[in-house]
């Protein structure tokens, strides 16, 4: 006969599971900044020096960075140092400040009129030729847009204006393609419930 | 929903989080690296040390710590080089974009500041991601020809790198320990990028890191084949010097700059208008192209590899040796000096060029009349040009008035 298994009581974590692995917003440690000192009271908290300069390799190795940026900043700067300071800076900002918003809020837009049509299925084939042709216009936009033809015409003895046509093409094509994809993919899901349903209908065989 | 960006719960793609950045990151780290030590091959492919007028940033001070002479070989070096620059560039533009997308909360992040360290840590991204944008903007702006930028492209491209590399540096190293941690465990995923109350995705990590490639994938098929000749040139569709060849025939191969836009005019390069003026040792030499075609000739097959970062395969040219015409002025062939070669060409960048003894030197460099057969079309710079092994496209200067040999 065999002795009853004791079973020890474990601990029951509650299951954790991505994205609730977290702490919560409000209960993340935040760094509180001691306020101004009052006479004869001691601050119930202190940052020690270290917390407030931070890592000293760190701050070496930014400080060689900065040199070396420096040096060749100077130079980069030389000329018309308006001009490229406002190109520098001006590209960041563009990029963080109006790009991001620009295709985000674009992307946004476009989830957001599928779901309501009740069909989220179809943003990425939507998103992802979007994404393409507006990659290629971004990158070949000075031709693209003919504003450099005349130049790149006389300079190469080549034609300078048939890049908006090629890049209508492409953008066409990837569309058509991913039009194509889905119709397939919603041609496949169609056929394999309706041989689903059949098997579902059809009388149990007879074991 | 939070309408502030400096708030986490603003942001909500549940994309983004540690591990995406750094598989973007580990790609950029070597693609930049590979960008940047190209771009420092090419600087020096162009001799700036060797004369004033190869040198287009005379301020470069121990900037040209590195610089070498460059060689005649293989032949096909800068067109390798160069196109690597130029393709992996633009290649990696979607790379790029998706890399700061993913991190963009953390622009709007608050406290602004930590420490001393974290507030320079942040002075620093401002030098990286403003001068990675800078830099890709400047060089696909001049790719396509579209002078805009504030000044000549080659300081700001060349100083422009040096100011982002050395942000770049930093923030690798900064960034390689959390990097490795997000690769190692790809599923735990913690953090400040990730989004505290994510939507419902639409793509998962892996497809939205397939759409990345995809877009640089679309990027390489359309812009690769312009370092190629023939059908493969066809097809980079979008991209400068893609496409069909300038018409056909033995001068049917690409055209850098055209005879009428350097204002090059019929009148002044005929058989007797135009004459070759030699000079070294104290002596001058005047050759009519008669005269060159007197000299022994010599064939070449090499390439033209422009730092647009297309090229040619290689073309079959004939002409006289530059040594050969270091002799004419009594050097010795095998020991002939440099040389400034100086165009019919009255404006523009490199309307003169200097070459290195080791270029002068080589069998393979040329005073060409003949390409692929034929005398020289104006566009490809007929009475003469240059053509030098592995040299950058600008030194092979056409239309040439004068050559000055003697150590520059």
């Amino acid at each position: 006969m065999r002795r009853p298994v004791v079973r020890r009581p474990t601990m029951r974590w509650p299951a954790m599971r991505w994205p609730a692995m977290r702490w919560p917003a409000m209960k993340r440690p935040v760094l509180r900044w001691p306020g101004p000192a009052r006479f004869g009271a001691r601050p119930a908290t202190r940052r020690s020096l270290r917390s407030y300069v931070g890592s000293p390799l760190q701050l070496l190795l930014l400080a060689c960075s900065f040199a070396l940026a420096g040096y060749a900043g100077v130079r980069l700067l030389a000329d018309d140092w308006f001009a490229v300071a406002l190109w520098f800076v001006g590209a960041a900002v563009l990029h963080d400040l109006v790009l991001v918003p620009l295709y985000a809020g674009a992307d946004r837009a476009l989830t957001g009129a599928l779901d309501r049509v009740g069909r989220r299925e179809w943003t990425l084939y939507v998103r992802v030729p979007a994404a393409l042709s507006a990659l290629l216009l971004l990158v070949w936009f000075p031709l693209v847009t003919g504003q450099v033809a005349d130049h790149y015409r006389s300079a190469t003895g080549l034609p300078g204006d048939g890049f908006l046509a090629r890049w209508l093409l492409i953008t066409a094509v990837l569309f058509g393609g991913s039009a194509a994809l889905l119709v397939l993919r919603t041609w496949r899901t169609a056929r394999s419930d309706r041989l689903r349903r059949a098997a579902k209908e059809r009388p149990p065989a007879a074991h | 929903m939070p309408r502030s960006p400096s708030s986490p719960a603003f942001w909500r793609s549940p994309v983004r989080g540690p591990w995406f950045t750094a598989v973007l990151g580990v790609v950029l780290l070597g693609g930049i690296t590979v960008l940047f030590v190209t771009g420092l091959v090419s600087y020096a492919a162009y001799n700036p040390d060797l004369s004033p007028v190869n040198d287009k940033t005379p301020d470069k001070g121990l900037l040209g710590f590195y610089l070498f002479s460059w060689p005649t070989g293989p032949v096909w070096l800068y067109r390798l080089t160069q196109g690597v620059h130029v393709t992996l560039g633009v290649v990696l533009v979607p790379v790029l974009l998706a890399k700061l997308w993913s991190v963009v909360p953390k622009l709007f992040a608050l406290p602004p500041a930590r420490s001393l360290a974290h507030a320079l840590e942040r002075i620093s991204l401002l030098l990286l991601v403003g001068g990675g944008l800078f830099e890709f903007t400047t060089g696909i702006l001049n790719v396509q020809l579209d002078y805009v930028f504030p000044g000549s492209f080659y300081p700001l491209h060349f100083y422009g790198a040096w100011v982002f590399f050395a942000a770049f540096v930093a923030h690798a190293v900064l960034k390689m320990p959390a990097a490795l941690r997000a690769l190692r465990h790809p599923h735990d995923e913690q953090g400040d990028l990730v989004a505290p109350e994510p939507a419902e995705p639409t793509v998962s990590r892996r497809g939205a890191l397939g759409v990345v490639g995809g877009g640089s994938l679309l990027l390489f098929v359309t812009t690769a084949g312009r370092s190629f000749d023939g059908p493969l040139r066809r097809t980079a569709l979008l991209t400068p010097h893609g496409g069909p060849e300038p018409g056909g025939g033995p001068a049917g191969f690409q055209i850098n700059k055209t005879a009428a836009s350097r204002g090059i005019s019929a009148s002044e390069t005929t058989e007797e208008a135009w004459r070759l003026v030699v000079r070294g040792r104290g002596r001058t030499v005047r050759l009519s192209r008669s005269d060159l075609l007197g000299l022994p000739l010599h064939s070449a097959a090499l390439p033209i590899a422009c730092v647009e970062g297309w090229s040619t395969s290689d073309q079959w040219w004939r002409g006289v040796r530059l040594r050969d015409l270091a002799a004419l002025v009594g050097y010795e062939p095998q020991t002939a000096p440099d040389v400034l070669v100086e165009s019919l060409q009255r404006h523009g960048a490199f309307r003169s060029a200097a070459l290195r003894d080791n270029q002068v030197r080589d069998p393979r460099s040329l005073l060409a009349l003949y390409v692929n057969g034929a005398p020289l079309t104006p566009d490809h710079g007929h009475p003469a040009r240059v053509i030098v092994p592995a040299a950058p496209g600008v030194l092979n200067t056409k239309w040439v008035a004068r050559m000055t040999f003697g150590d520059l």
